[in-house]
């Protein structure tokens, strides 16, 4: 396997991803991605030099609107989904002591 | 005959001219999903209290001249990554167990103006990663040819259930093959559309550059029927695009003389099972004996566009799905220390293995140091692919190969090893990082009875070339092994 993913990079990668991983998630993630790594090295094959990346296969531009408010409000509903709410918010653990 | 044969725009007509009703259908597609559902499990959800009600609501419309469109009565299922207002919306996850949309997704709503009548909510991979319906955390779905094999992925549930005659037809997403695939594993006709031509509304993001909704149906015009129906600019998709040539049933002509048919040498290598071989070069033979031309050319870049879509979108969905985070709806852990670990055990313990995966890998693609090597490589590797396209299709009207190497695998063989996996996505991912639209049609049954699919792939905008080139064939497709009445329907 070229490519060696160390501990560092696996904790890192969990950070980013905001993901706890278990011991044995953590050391089948280092080989999964290793070998997954590996198989995309085979992209360093091509020549892309002057080739613009492609994000949208078509010329698009950002597409705007008038700031104006169309649908109604659906607060009550929305908050049903939660897991916690209190007031009419989004009730999350306390982050400010 | 049963009602369940019919195809859905047949029984539209149907009930159109008062031989039958939306209740009655409805009645029997749930009397099927009732007889059926034990041993295919193509649904996660389905709308017991619901159906017959609206069945009835449509059924008067439909009486009182409210609704006179062919699809007006046909109950039909949904991909369950399409939110559907007031019904549980899972993505086949555990970490959406309980999530009630409070909207519908614009596709699901242009088909309720149809007259459409929903069933139920279809099982996939969870949020759409895998190749196999085997990711879904609610149980894997069963191919209804032969039990022991997968359906394909991501959209098994839906491909399944309308092989089993347990809807009339149904909505799928295609990030990399998933509606394509899985319909060639399954009998089934499913089309993914041009990028943009579907709005997004309300389907949950996994590539979002590489997401479409489209069909799954039993037949080349039902698919061209829906796609007219489902087709529509909407503002609130930023990548809609505005089309006024969405008459696609204007090509169900059978009339292929001469349409240039091209046969990319690279898809008929190495890794393509004989017998898919054989039941596709027999398509083409079809197709030509009807007027077209039919050569092999080389296409180049294919066995690139893996590894690119892997990259690309693994890096979208690491950024889409973080907006799951046990806060706004879905699961939220038990127990943790502070808000940044409730987010990371609420993840951890709501996303399944594969998700994980993808979105690990993302984050790494994307983290500074490694963006360019990988991230812009991919979209750079993506500009080549679509050029490779551009060129094919200045000297052919419609790419014609497999959808597939192989015909279904059998349960538990895929996952153990996932670039393995990847690997069967090799004719359709390129499809989706050049935006075009491609389709995927029954040709022929294998030595096992298992369906092989027939995919047509047209330029951007050119659905009608290639729901013409699927139309003409299926209407010739008269040969041994290119039957495809499913037995579990013989034996009702």
């Amino acid at each position: 396997m070229a490519n060696v993913i160390s501990d560092e990079t696996i904790e890192y990668v969990g950070i980013l991803a905001k993901l706890e991983l278990s011991k044995e998630e953590k050391e089948e993630a280092k080989k999964d991605m290793g070998r997954m790594l590996d198989y995309i090295d085979m992209l360093n094959e091509l020549d892309t030099s002057g080739v613009e990346p492609m994000s949208h296969v078509f010329a698009m531009n950002n597409v705007f609107r008038e700031d104006v408010v169309t649908n109604g409000d659906d607060r009550d509903n929305m908050l049903k989904n939660a897991p916690e709410c209190k007031d009419g918010a989004y009730k999350v653990p306390k982050t400010v002591e | 005959m049963s009602l369940l044969e019919l195809t859905a725009v047949e029984l539209g007509k149907k009930i159109k001219a008062g031989e039958t009703t939306a209740i009655e259908a409805a009645k029997e597609s749930l009397e099927q999903i009732k007889k059926y559902e034990d041993t295919i499990h193509a649904y996660v959800t389905v709308n017991q209290e619901g159906v017959l009600k609206q069945a009835k609501k449509v059924q008067r419309q439909i009486e009182d001249g409210t609704l006179t469109g062919p699809l007006a009565g046909v109950p039909m299922a949904v991909k369950d990554n399409m939110c559907t207002r007031d019904m549980l919306t899972t993505c086949s996850s555990r970490i959406l167990y309980n999530f009630i949309p409070t909207y519908t997704a614009e596709a699901v709503v242009n088909l309720e103006k149809a007259g459409a009548v929903i069933l139920g909510k279809t099982n996939m991979d969870e949020f759409a990663m895998g190749s196999t319906t085997e990711t879904s955390a609610y149980g894997v779905t069963r191919n209804p040819w032969n039990t022991d094999h997968v359906p394909g992925g991501s959209s098994g549930g839906s491909c399944a259930a309308v092989a089993a005659n347990e809807c009339f037809y149904a909505l799928g997403s295609d990030t990399g093959g998933s509606i394509r695939q899985p319909s060639s594993f399954c009998g089934v006709t499913g089309i993914k559309p041009t990028y943009g031509t579907v709005s997004r509304y309300g389907l949950i993001a996994y590539g979002s550059s590489l997401d479409q909704i489209g069909p799954v149906a039993k037949d080349v015009t039902d698919c061209a029927v829906i796609l007219e129906a489902i087709a529509s600019y909407d503002k609130k998709d930023s990548t809609s695009i505005p089309r006024n040539d969405c008459d696609f049933t204007s090509a169900l002509t059978d009339d292929v003389r001469g349409m240039r048919i091209g046969i990319p040498r690279d898809y008929l290598g190495e890794g393509l099972d004989k017998e898919v071989k054989d039941a596709i070069l027999q398509a083409a033979k079809v197709l030509e004996e009807k007027g077209a031309t039919v050569e092999e050319f080389d296409l180049s870049l294919v066995e690139y566009a893996i590894p690119a879509y892997y990259v690309i979108a693994s890096a979208e969905a690491s950024s889409n799905l973080s907006r799951f985070d046990g806060v706004k709806y879905g699961l939220r852990a038990k127990e943790y220390e502070g808000l940044h670990n409730m987010y990371k055990k609420s993840r951890s313990e709501g996303f399944g293995p594969e998700v994980k995966r993808r979105i690990m890998l993302g984050s790494f693609v994307l983290s500074s140091g490694y963006y360019d090597a990988y991230y812009l490589k991919a979209l750079r590797t993506k500009a080549l692919i679509k050029k490779a396209f551009d060129k094919a299709f200045e000297t052919y009207d419609v790419i014609l190969g497999p959808a597939a190497p192989s015909t279904a695998p059998k349960l538990g063989e895929s996952l153990s090893d996932p670039l393995k996996m990847y690997l069967g996505d090799i004719y359709t991912i390129s499809v989706n990082l050049a935006g075009l639209p491609g389709m995927t049609v029954p040709c022929k049954k294998d030595s096992k009875g298992l369906p092989i699919g027939l995919q047509l792939i047209g330029d951007c905008f050119q659905e009608k070339k290639i729901i013409r080139a699927g139309y003409a064939f299926e209407q010739s497709r008269n040969y041994e092994g290119s039957k495809f009445i499913w037995q579990g329907r013989e034996s009702r």
